[in-house]
């Protein structure tokens, strides 16, 4: 019976692609086009500060200056790298289970919450052993918060963007209840919505006079070590990009799409909640009614970016780093709203998301420069 | 048609140079095994594809269809092997789309209704107006695709492997219907790779060959091991492709199973019997009643509602699919691209689906990926698959390795049981054999084989027993020692039984 | 007290709250009925309202609303472009569009009006008409409001339009079996082109009520999560005008309760309260779990021809 529908999704692939030759040669390409991106987004903000009235050269400059040209500027940038790249990997590691997890917002709050209760709650300590505590007890609040929507994603077939927004929502009404006036962890001795300051055992050690930069960067990236390997050399990472790029066949093979599923968001939303956590113990030291940047959003960014691959997440969350810090400064001397980093932010996503019908114009575009076509298939060469 | 030339994207070229030429008021038959280039053929004629180079004329006047409204505005239709029919929609509601007539501004459905209950009466297709279309049957789908044509005024109809989802009866029927139509001055083109249906039912046939035109003859006048010759450009041997074997003692004992379908409706009914050892035991059966849900319970795919799956005294109805495959059972699923590869992975993670938890493959919390490649390599090379190396995807696979992919991690596995479905659809001849002899080898090793099949051929030459599947429930069996009896296999397969 | 909450007022202001989720809603179901999936329809309410504003700044209320719909209907089309042409993963088109409806208004906001950030200053509302002295319907809505009256006159006429017309019947089957209304001459690519701006449009107006009816300013971020509402409403609606309509009264009139509950002193913080549509939405969902959503099948995959 003849069924070509099966047939006609694969392209006959006549190269040799030989084995570390092809994985270099892969990332490169994947460097490339996501430089292109960066480039072309760069030129899209040109072209707005542009016809807005600023000047462009000015304010990127300005930005860079505020980013990498001074000691603060650099321990910043460091700073803002560290959630950047938590919510980073948490969203390409939700991601390569094909969930879009955009609830990281509401992760960090809750996390965030845990952290500064557990930080001001729990006395005499030893300073190693609390920090842990509550860092451990962000990724859970995180993970908690993470594990409704893939639970009804995985049983109900519930899209988890609609459910995890509304649980954003949720989160930050939660967090502003918490500090409100009358509200449950609000310090009785401030006027300003905020939780009582965390005891100094939980505060993350600074180690860089003059700066905020503590040791949060380290614990970052080894986390992003960590999912690396999770993802590309353990056996519960490779069986939950099984259920990622094709559930059905890992659940011919008996793999659960539906545990995976929940594992994926349980982890990416862990890994949100430890950012929350992160900012808290590191820089903030309180709960604050509005305390967070946007990360959530960011990290779509970061993570589309880095091709979901853990470390280039960390490349791309120092591009990241260096936009949001500079923004400060960029925004002081040229007037230029911080908010232009938002509009990059979606324009490199869009770009990205023009990635795979790109690459695919272009190996047509390859294959009709190179070729003679070849006849037959290589089906009747076989048995 | 002359000259038509058709690449598509990668160097495949799927027509080239091809010529057709059809009569008005006869049926031609379009004959070629898999890929050879036909439904590429017909997709130009209607307008779907654009040809590279080559010329079209109808009633000798040049045209160019550049998409299929202007192929419809000409007189010709087309019928897809897989229906084009939107299951939430009513008949009606299919038959008219794209066609409607309007009653400013509003559809007219009561003119449209007489419209096609006129056409339905004067060619005896009967069906049901105001069914959806994913509540009624395979055949009667079919006759709603053909009252799509001729409510269109169709003049040439093209018929893409239509007899592939019929019983022999409804082919009959779908014969008539042709013959009906031809007598009402219409032209139809038949695209198949079966020769019966040629030798049936044609008056000419154009015989393709890797894109190319072989020859065309008048059906009266030539062989089916003639046309087979052209087809395939050598003579291959239809014959018992298994010898009978002696039964061995049963491995898989499946007692009263029901099981319903993803709609909520009984898929399975009441089913019973059991799989022995060294046996190849096939499922007959028009596409649609079972077979699938049955193959999905079998391995743990789809709960049962009542009834008992046992292996070795094992009992699996309503443990989880890990323990299908513990028990022995090994799965080619019936659509590789959907449920059998994992087209954005690479061979040897393809390989190691249902591999992962041994411990040769795991050093110490993870997975020693040398000792997977060297594996991957290995049976690759056991099952002549042919790759560029085991980082490429396995979606870039050809439609025949990627099943052997399969077979092969399937068969690592040292089941029992092995449950194949549809093994050999979409293959060409030379894959198609090796699959065939593959089982063969595994039931001379005493595994016990379950094969679905919607090729009643394919099952009569290689099963020891053939059980028949009508609305999910047996029909009957029949065993090869008593000799296959295609007329009485065809009956229980349309229903036979009953009324 | 709960005299208080229960009367005559929180008709009317259940049908003003949920105006703007039903027209994303009813965008919503445009465009997937057609098969494209539309998550910014968040971002194009944000932008049409933020439009509107600055129409009605330059010109007056109505050619706010022109604005407001424009600015829908090229966001529309922007999501269009990427989603039908480049065929690019349409829930991260739509994201993109939701980060830049958050993020250009910040940048615009002060180049346009000097001095002001996050809140535009005060502009022109649209006008309503007063309808005290018609009988029955004076008392409960004293305001004849044309967004609110246009929405719900929407409903049956999309009801209409996509189960009794041509257009309708069409526009289904793209977002069933896109390839089988290829088949049959419908051009797929153009059709969807149609919903999708159509969609964007529909989410401008929300918009726009938004921000010259509803309330007379544009501020940061003013749709809290109204496009997303609408998305659930469409969901739980099973992507029915009358379902969407429905199911987005429902979430208006929680909105509204909470409103009226509070000013009546129901001893619930604030800010749990705030919380309350969100929690009612995630509920909604859930309840309808289940395997016969009616979801268009063909809805979020873009239709590659061959």
């Amino acid at each position: 019976m003849t069924d070509r529908s099966l047939d006609k999704k694969r392209p006959t692939l006549d190269s040799h692609q030989g084995g570390r030759r092809s994985r270099l040669g892969a990332i490169m390409g994947s460097t490339a086009t996501s430089s292109v991106i960066v480039i072309l987004a760069f030129l899209l903000g040109f072209f707005i500060l542009g016809i807005t009235g600023f000047n462009p050269i000015q304010a990127f400059s300005a930005m860079f200056r505020g980013a990498l040209g001074s000691k603060r500027g650099i321990a910043e940038t460091l700073l803002s790298m560290t959630p950047l790249i938590l919510s980073g990997l948490g969203f390409a590691l939700a991601y390569h289970c094909k969930l879009f997890n955009i609830g990281l917002e509401g992760q960090i709050a809750v996390g965030a919450i845990a952290a500064s209760w557990l930080g001001y709650s729990i006395e005499g300590l030893p300073c190693v052993v609390h920090v842990t505590i509550c860092l451990v007890g962000a990724c859970l609040a995180g993970a908690v918060w993470g594990f409704f929507p893939g639970f009804l994603k995985a049983r109900y077939n519930i899209h988890e963007v609609i459910s995890v927004i509304m649980l954003n929502h949720i989160a930050f009404k939660v967090a502003a209840y918490m500090v409100s006036v009358g509200g449950p962890m609000k310090d009785p001795t401030d006027l300003m919505p905020a939780s009582p300051y965390i005891l100094t055992t939980a505060k993350l050690p600074r180690i860089w006079a003059g700066t905020r930069f503590n040791v949060s960067i380290f614990i970052a990236l080894a986390m992003a070590f960590v999912v690396w390997v999770f993802l590309y050399k353990s056996r519960p990472g490779y069986m939950m990009r099984a259920v990622g790029s094709n559930p059905d066949a890992a659940q011919t093979v008996g793999i659960s799409a539906t545990s995976f599923t929940i594992l994926a968001m349980v982890l990416s939303s862990a890994l949100g909640g430890l950012a929350g956590g992160i900012e808290i113990l590191g820089i903030h030291h309180r709960l604050l009614a509005q305390f967070s940047p946007g990360y959530g959003f960011d990290a779509i960014a970061v993570a589309l970016l880095g091709q979901l691959n853990p470390i280039a997440v960390v490349a791309s969350s120092f591009l990241y780093g260096v936009l949001r810090s500079g923004a400060v400064l960029m925004q002081v001397t040229t007037g230029v709203s911080k908010d232009m980093v938002s509009v990059l932010t979606a324009t490199i996503i869009f770009f990205t998301s023009m990635k795979e019908p790109f690459a695919r114009w272009m190996k047509h575009l390859f294959s009709a420069i190179k070729g003679h076509p070849m006849i037959g298939r290589s089906d009747s060469h076989v048995a | 048609m002359r000259g038509i030339t058709k690449t598509f994207s990668q160097q495949t070229i799927a027509n080239d140079s091809v010529d057709l030429e059809v009569g008005s008021g006869e049926i031609h038959c379009l004959l070629g095994e898999n890929g050879a280039g036909k439904s590429t053929l017909m997709n130009i004629l209607y307008g779907l594809y654009t040809p590279d180079s080559g010329t079209i004329h109808i009633d000798g006047k040049p045209v160019s269809f550049p998409s299929p409204s202007h192929a419809i505005a000409h007189g010709i239709s087309m019928v897809h092997q897989h229906f084009m029919l939107i299951p939430v929609f009513t008949v009606l509601e299919n038959i008219i789309l794209g066609k409607e007539p309007v009653k400013q501004p509003l559809l007219d459905r009561r003119t449209a209704k007489k419209e096609i209950e006129e056409l339905s009466q004067r060619f005896g297709l009967d069906v049901d107006l105001s069914a959806l279309v994913q509540d009624i049957s395979v055949a009667m789908q079919q006759r709603v695709e053909i009252l799509k044509m001729l409510y269109r005024k169709a003049r040439i109809m093209i018929f893409d492997e239509p007899t592939a989802v019929l019983t022999p009866q409804e082919v009959s029927d779908l014969y008539e219907t042709m013959n009906t139509l031809k007598e009402s001055g219409n032209t139809i083109i038949f695209i198949t790779h079966k020769l019966k249906e040629v030798m049936d039912i044609s008056d000419k046939v154009t015989i393709l060959r890797h894109g190319k035109t072989v020859a065309t003859v008048n059906t009266k006048d030539t062989t089916p091991t003639e046309l087979t010759r052209m087809m395939v450009g050598r003579d291959v041997l239809f014959s018992d492709q298994s010898p009978v074997s002696v039964e061995g003692p049963p491995v898989l004992d499946v007692a009263h199973v029901t099981a319903k379908d993803s709609l909520g409706r009984t898929a399975v009914n009441n089913v019973s019997f059991s799989l022995h050892e060294g046996e190849i035991l096939g499922i007959a059966g028009v596409d649609g009643n079972g077979q699938n849900e049955l193959v999905e319970a079998l391995t743990g795919l789809r709960s049962v509602e009542e009834g008992s799956i046992a292996t070795h005294g094992v009992e699996l109805a309503h443990r989880p699919t890990k323990e299908f495959f513990a028990a022995g059972i090994a799965h080619v699923p019936a659509d590789r691209l959907k449920r059998g590869i994992i087209s954005d992975f690479n061979l040897c993670e393809n390989l190691l689906l249902g591999h992962q938890y041994q411990r040769r493959f795991n050093k110490r919390c993870l997975l020693d990926n040398a000792a997977i490649t060297a594996w991957a390599k290995e049976i690759l090379g056991q099952f002549n698959v042919r790759y560029a190396c085991t980082t490429m995807k396995a979606g870039n696979l050809s439609g025949g390795n990627q099943q052997k992919l399969v077979v092969a991690r399937e068969i690592q596995r040292n089941p029992t049981i092995l449950i194949a479905a549809q093994p050999t659809r979409g293959l060409d001849i030379g894959a198609t054999q090796f699959m065939r002899t593959s089982l063969v080898e595994l039931k001379s090793q005493g595994k016990a084989i379950l094969l679905v099949s919607l090729d009643l051929q394919e099952l009569m030459s290689m099963s020891d027993r053939i059980l028949v599947l009508f609305e999910g429930a047996i029909q009957g069996e029949f065993r090869k020692i008593d000799g296959y009896d295609e007329t009485a296999i065809g009956f229980l397969m349309a229903g036979g039984n009953h009324d | 007290m709960l005299h208080k909450i229960f009367n005559i007022v929180i008709v009317a202001s259940t049908l003003r709250i949920a105006t703007p989720i039903l027209l994303a809603s009813l965008g919503g179901i445009m465009a997937e009925r057609s098969g494209v999936n539309n998550i910014g329809l968040e971002g194009m309410m944000l932008l049409g309202a933020f439009a509107a504003v600055i129409g009605s700044s330059l010109g007056g209320p109505w050619l706010g609303l022109l604005f407001g719909l424009l600015a829908g209907l090229c966001t529309g089309l922007l999501h269009g472009f990427i989603s039908i042409t480049i065929k690019a993963n349409q829930i991260i088109s739509g994201t993109a569009i939701n980060i830049l409806a958050v993020g250009l208004p910040n940048i615009l906001i002060p180049v346009i009006w000097p001095g002001h950030y996050a809140i535009t200053p005060v502009v022109k509302q649209l006008p309503t008409i007063a309808l005290s002295s018609v009988p029955i319907i004076g008392s409960l809505f004293k305001q004849f409001n044309i967004i609110i009256a246009l929405t719900v006159l929407l409903v049956p006429f999309l009801h209409t339009v996509l189960y009794y017309t041509r257009f309708g019947l069409r526009l289904r089957s793209l977002g069933e079996h896109p390839r089988a209304a290829d088949t049959v001459g419908i051009p797929v690519q153009r059709f969807r082109y149609v919903a999708v701006a159509l969609s964007g449009t529909l989410a401008g107006l929300a918009g726009t009520y938004l921000s010259i009816s509803y309330q007379a300013q544009f501020s940061i971020a003013m749709t809290a999560g109204r496009g997303f509402i609408g998305l659930a409403a469409m969901i739980f609606g099973r992507w029915k005008p009358f379902g969407a309509f429905f199911a987005c009264i429902l979430f208006g009139f929680a909105e509204a309760f909470q409103a009226a509950a509070q000013s009546a002193g129901v001893p619930i913080p604030p800010d749990l309260f705030l919380a309350f549509p969100y929690v009612l939405t995630l509920i909604a969902l859930v309840s309808i779990a289940g395997r016969h959503t009616g979801s268009p099948a063909a809805a979020g995959k873009p239709y590659i021809p061959e």
